[in-house]
């Protein structure tokens, strides 16, 4: 453990949605497991932490969760985005990808 | 946060225990999905489960953030604190009680007196625009504040530009007759804009027209709801009925609400055309009875703005009627102030002293929260080392303070609202207004901000204490080794409860002083077994001089012939305390005063010959009235003292001839009296009229008869208790004249307290307060010096054990309190000489710095602390060593 980078506040949230967004309804450990995957295992997610921000969106009313079954037949909590959800998601990724590009005209001022 | 995720958050305070067994449940099953995986690529399950615990970073912690996440960690370590700071006042009941019995009766007191201020002289006047309003006086040389005459009335309405309206008012007070016995009503004749310029609308009916505030106008009436639901029922019928005041039938118009409030609170109860009245005394420009002007100053006009203006409409008017005006001006006083503005001063300084008790108090309560602190010492360092942070346990000790000081105001709000309204019952005239006095939003939010600031107050430093505490220290000896610091904060605090209790004492010693001085003020007369009332006259007596003047024979013999009765004399002209009549007078042969600022004034009395017995005044020299002066007889006159210093200086006055302007006499002076202090015992000796003169009752001109028959005093001298004799005088009158009415009945003795009623309410206040200081200022001592003798036993068991003297041990104790007193003392006195010149205002005979006051309450206050100190102290001396030193 800990080869991996942390995640960074407020960008957690984000990749959660995003993860949402691709697969539909997750549970915390898939919403977890697909985020280290999709970094290629570059991130290291303290599963800990995932549970207070799943919170906080579902607070938000972004996300929903309800009871179901797993693939390997377990009971889990599956998570899944709502309508205001996807409306985040497209706001918090053009928001992202902006400034992204600014601090990448800084990261290499010949470019532009 | 948006708002959604605040509510959800603020309600998951409350319910979270179904969703934390669902959270339970998710990462249950979060683990176990884990465990699957990591199985399926070939871990032993055990393994699998430490690898997954450790990915998820522990259970708890994850509980721990997802719980932050789920409520709001603020308000739940709040409710977790306030539970906490309940139990620990639980298990302390001794603590708890006196803790909160020091601050509910801080607070209360508080309470009670800001809800009095607040009443009085903070909220507005119950009338719309109440702030414009001005009361407008007739500034002469006998009176910066006097009547006003009608017709410079008349003259001030018609030539103003700065008010919307003016109205003037007299009182007078009417029989009641009709049905049922003949009472007297309080009553107003007022101008036809009198209700219009307060802006009060009656109930019922219409207001007087300008019409009917003519001679010659129709007799009509307006009633307060009052009377119209006591006598009238409340019925609507009422606008067609009549009402006999005085003789006179009036048609009632209109009712007035019975909320209407004027200078004497909710008692008016009728009110006449003021215009109607055609007596020529009342239109003599020079002759003001007991006129006053009320005017609403125009939107957006300053008051500064309308003195200028009626400024100049008195230099108009001198010029006009020169006799009358010369050298007349006007005075104009906001409303408000002219009706509660004595009262003001006395009211701030009770209020200052109140917020000193409560500073006391805070003091007491903070003493008893180190104390307490010093023994939860170990408590904060081992919550302080099992990781809560300094931060968090200031907030719990905070809490805790708060917790008492809002309960400690809970229940002094309740203390204020039941001690406020029995305060005010037993001492009703001692402030204007005190119908209005309630407990509002206003005193609710002092209460509250006074509460919570009392709790930080008090609270703040046993908190700060715990800031950084020694950790290894306090966990290895519980409080003992932080105590050094601890008592300096207490010493502190001690002194300055006895500094703040000198204070208090001083200010009440003063007032104690002052009303002391005013007993001992001669009045003039004897007060003790006499009596003084009213007595209007049958209404229809009509004007004929000589039938009222029989009509006053019959009083003064009626009640002269009771048994009992002493002496009785009836009194045309002011009682003394109670009001005045002026009137010019000059030697014969100097030539008449031009205009009024040029005269020599004197206060007027027209009496009987039992009136010197009657009042107990001294007769100087020559005679008093007798029987033998009577209408038929030469004029005569009896000045006072006064009169004879002053116009008389180095000659003899009697024998003299003098002349008594307005009434037109020019009587020989056959005697001097001593002098009566009209204007109370305090203002006396500054009013601008002293001098007194007595003209045989039955000497006053024909045309003025009608005048004396209007309202005549009267005073008895009895031969026991002054009280019981009301009765019988009152019988002997009524069955005299069925028609007559007796009102206004006080014994002299009451007479004068009347005029010291807010001296004596400040008196009893600050007494309490004060005493209230004491109690508590040597509570604070004798539990610090208690604290000082447990933190030393060992010390003193050893001194006592190596052969010391009981008696230096008592020394040693006590020497410790009386250092801690005088420091207070010392401190104490330099802030009493600082603050009492505040006082001057309010006291009277007696400097605010007097050396006999500040001695006496110092002596006092080291007496009483050092008893307080003298029990721990005893407790010292019967240390017996070998337990003391066992205890180490």
């Amino acid at each position: 453990m800990g080869e991996g980078k942390d995640v960074r506040q407020g960008t957690l949230a984000l990749m959660i949605l995003k993860t949402l967004e691709s697969m539909g309804s997750l549970h915390g450990y898939g919403i977890a497991r697909r985020i280290e995957q999709t970094s290629g295992d570059l991130l290291s997610v303290n599963y800990g932490t995932l549970y207070p921000a799943l919170l906080k969106l579902e607070q938000e009313g972004y996300i929903a969760s309800e009871w179901g079954i797993s693939e390997n037949n377990r009971r889990a909590r599956y998570y899944r985005l709502t309508r205001t959800g996807k409306k985040q998601v497209e706001r918090e990724t053009r928001e992202w990808n902006e400034t992204a590009a600014i601090v990448a005209r800084f990261l290499n001022p010949e470019e532009s | 946060m948006n708002l959604r995720s605040f509510l959800l958050r603020v309600a998951g305070v409350f319910r979270s225990e179904r969703r934390d067994r669902e959270f339970q449940a998710e990462l249950e099953s979060h683990i176990q999905l884990h465990i699957d995986d990591f199985v399926r690529s070939g871990m032993s399950p055990a393994e699998a489960r430490r690898q997954a615990l450790i990915k998820l970073g522990g259970i708890e912690q994850a509980r721990e953030g997802w719980r932050r996440q789920h409520g709001l960690p603020a308000i739940e370590s709040l409710a977790q604190d306030l539970r906490y700071a309940i139990r620990a006042m639980r298990k302390n009941p001794g603590f708890t009680c006196i803790a909160l019995l020091t601050l509910t009766l801080g607070i209360g007191a508080n309470t009670a007196l800001f809800s009095v201020v607040n009443g009085v002289l903070l909220n507005p006047l119950p009338y719309p625009h109440s702030e414009q309003l001005a009361i407008l006086y007739q500034k002469s040389p006998i009176a910066d504040q006097g009547a006003v005459s009608y017709l410079n009335f008349l003259d001030w309405q018609r030539q103003n530009e700065t008010f919307s309206s003016m109205a003037a008012f007299r009182w007078q007070s009417f029989n009641l007759t009709g049905e049922g016995e003949p009472t007297r009503v309080s009553g107003h004749e007022v101008s036809a804009d009198f209700f219009p310029a307060l802006d009060v609308k009656p109930v019922l009916g219409r207001l007087f027209t300008a019409d009917e505030d003519r001679v010659g106008g129709a007799p009509v009436a307006l009633i307060g709801g009052g009377l119209w639901k006591t006598r009238y029922g409340s019925s609507p019928t009422v606008l067609s009925r009549g009402i006999t005041l005085s003789g006179v039938r009036y048609t009632i118009i209109g009712v007035i609400p019975e909320s209407f409030l004027f200078y004497n609170g909710y008692g008016t109860q009728v009110w006449t055309p003021l215009g109607q009245w055609n007596d020529p005394t009342f239109r003599d420009r020079r002759v003001s009875m007991g006129l006053n002007v009320i005017g609403r100053l125009k939107t957006g006009v300053t008051l500064e703005r309308a003195r200028q203006d009626m400024q100049r409409v008195a230099h108009t008017l001198a010029e006009a009627y020169p006799d009358a005006d010369k050298g007349a001006g006007l005075t104009l006083i906001p409303f408000k102030q002219d009706m509660v503005g004595d009262i003001a001063p006395f009211l701030f300084v009770l209020l200052a002293a109140v917020g000193f008790v409560l500073m006391i108090a805070c003091a007491n309560v903070a003493n008893l929260m180190l104390a307490r602190a010093n023994v939860r010492a170990r408590e904060f360092a081992l919550r302080s080392a099992l990781g809560a942070s300094h931060g968090r346990l200031v907030r719990q000790l905070l809490s805790e303070s708060i917790l008492l000081g809002v309960a400690g105001g809970a229940l002094g709000l309740a203390l204020a609202a039941g001690g406020t309204r029995s305060i005010l019952a037993i001492l009703p005239d001692a402030v204007p207004r005190s119908q209005e006095i309630s407990i509002d939003l206003r005193v609710l939010i002092f209460t509250v901000a006074l509460s919570l600031l009392a709790g930080i107050g008090f609270g703040l430093v046993p908190a700060l204490r715990v800031w950084r505490p020694n950790l290894t220290d306090a966990l290895k000896e519980g409080g003992r080794s932080v105590a050094g610091s601890r008592g300096r904060a207490q010493n502190a605090f001690v002194v300055i409860e006895i500094a703040t209790a000198l204070v208090l004492l001083v200010g009440a010693g003063l007032m104690i002083r002052t009303l002391a001085a005013l007993w001992s003020v001669d009045p003039g007369f004897v007060a003790h077994n006499a009596l003084s009332f009213e007595i209007a006259m049958q209404p229809d007596l009509g004007s004929d001089p000589t039938h009222i003047r029989a009509e006053l024979r019959k009083i003064h013999d009626a009640v002269r012939n009771q048994p009992g009765v002493v002496s009785a004399s009836v009194l045309a002209g002011a009682l003394p305390m109670h009001g005045d009549s002026e009137v010019p007078v000059w030697k014969e042969g100097e030539p008449k005063p031009a205009t009024a600022a040029e005269s020599k004034w004197t206060l007027f009395y027209g009496a009987e010959p039992d009136y010197l017995t009657a009042m107990g005044i001294h007769l100087l020299s020559g005679r008093f009235i007798s029987e033998a002066d009577s209408e038929h007889s030469p004029e005569v006159v009896v000045v006072d003292d006064y009169f004879a210093h002053k116009y008389f200086a180095g000659e003899n006055p009697i024998g003299k001839r003098i002349n008594v302007g307005m009434l037109d006499l020019k009587p020989e002076i056959i005697g001097v009296v001593g002098h009566v202090k009209q204007w109370g015992l305090d203002n006396d000796s500054t009013a601008k009229v002293q001098a007194q003169i007595y003209v045989p009752c039955t000497q006053i001109p024909d045309r003025f008869m009608p005048l004396v028959g209007n309202g005549i005093s009267m005073v008895v001298r009895t031969a026991k208790d002054p009280d019981a004799q009301i009765p019988s005088v009152r019988k002997a009158l009524a069955s005299n004249n069925a028609q007559q009415v007796v009102y206004g009945a006080e014994t002299l003795e009451e007479v004068i307290a009347g005029s010291l009623a807010a001296r004596q309410f400040s008196m009893v206040l600050l007494g309490t307060f004060a005493a209230l200081a004491v109690v508590l200022s040597s509570i604070g001592i004798y539990g610090v010096i208690s604290y000082l003798v447990g933190q030393r036993i060992q010390e003193i068991g050893t001194r006592i054990a190596l052969g010391a003297q009981r008696g230096d041990v008592v020394r040693l104790i006590l020497g410790r309190g009386f250092a801690l007193t005088m420091t207070g003392v010392g401190s104490g006195s330099v802030l009493a000489l600082i603050l009492s010149r505040q006082m001057k205002k309010i006291i009277y005979g007696v400097s605010p710095s007097d050396p006999a006051t500040f001695a006496a309450v110092g002596l006092l206050l080291i007496t009483i602390a050092l008893l307080a100190c003298f029990v721990p102290a005893r407790r010292a001396m019967r240390v017996d060593p070998m337990i003391a030193l066992r205890c180490e």
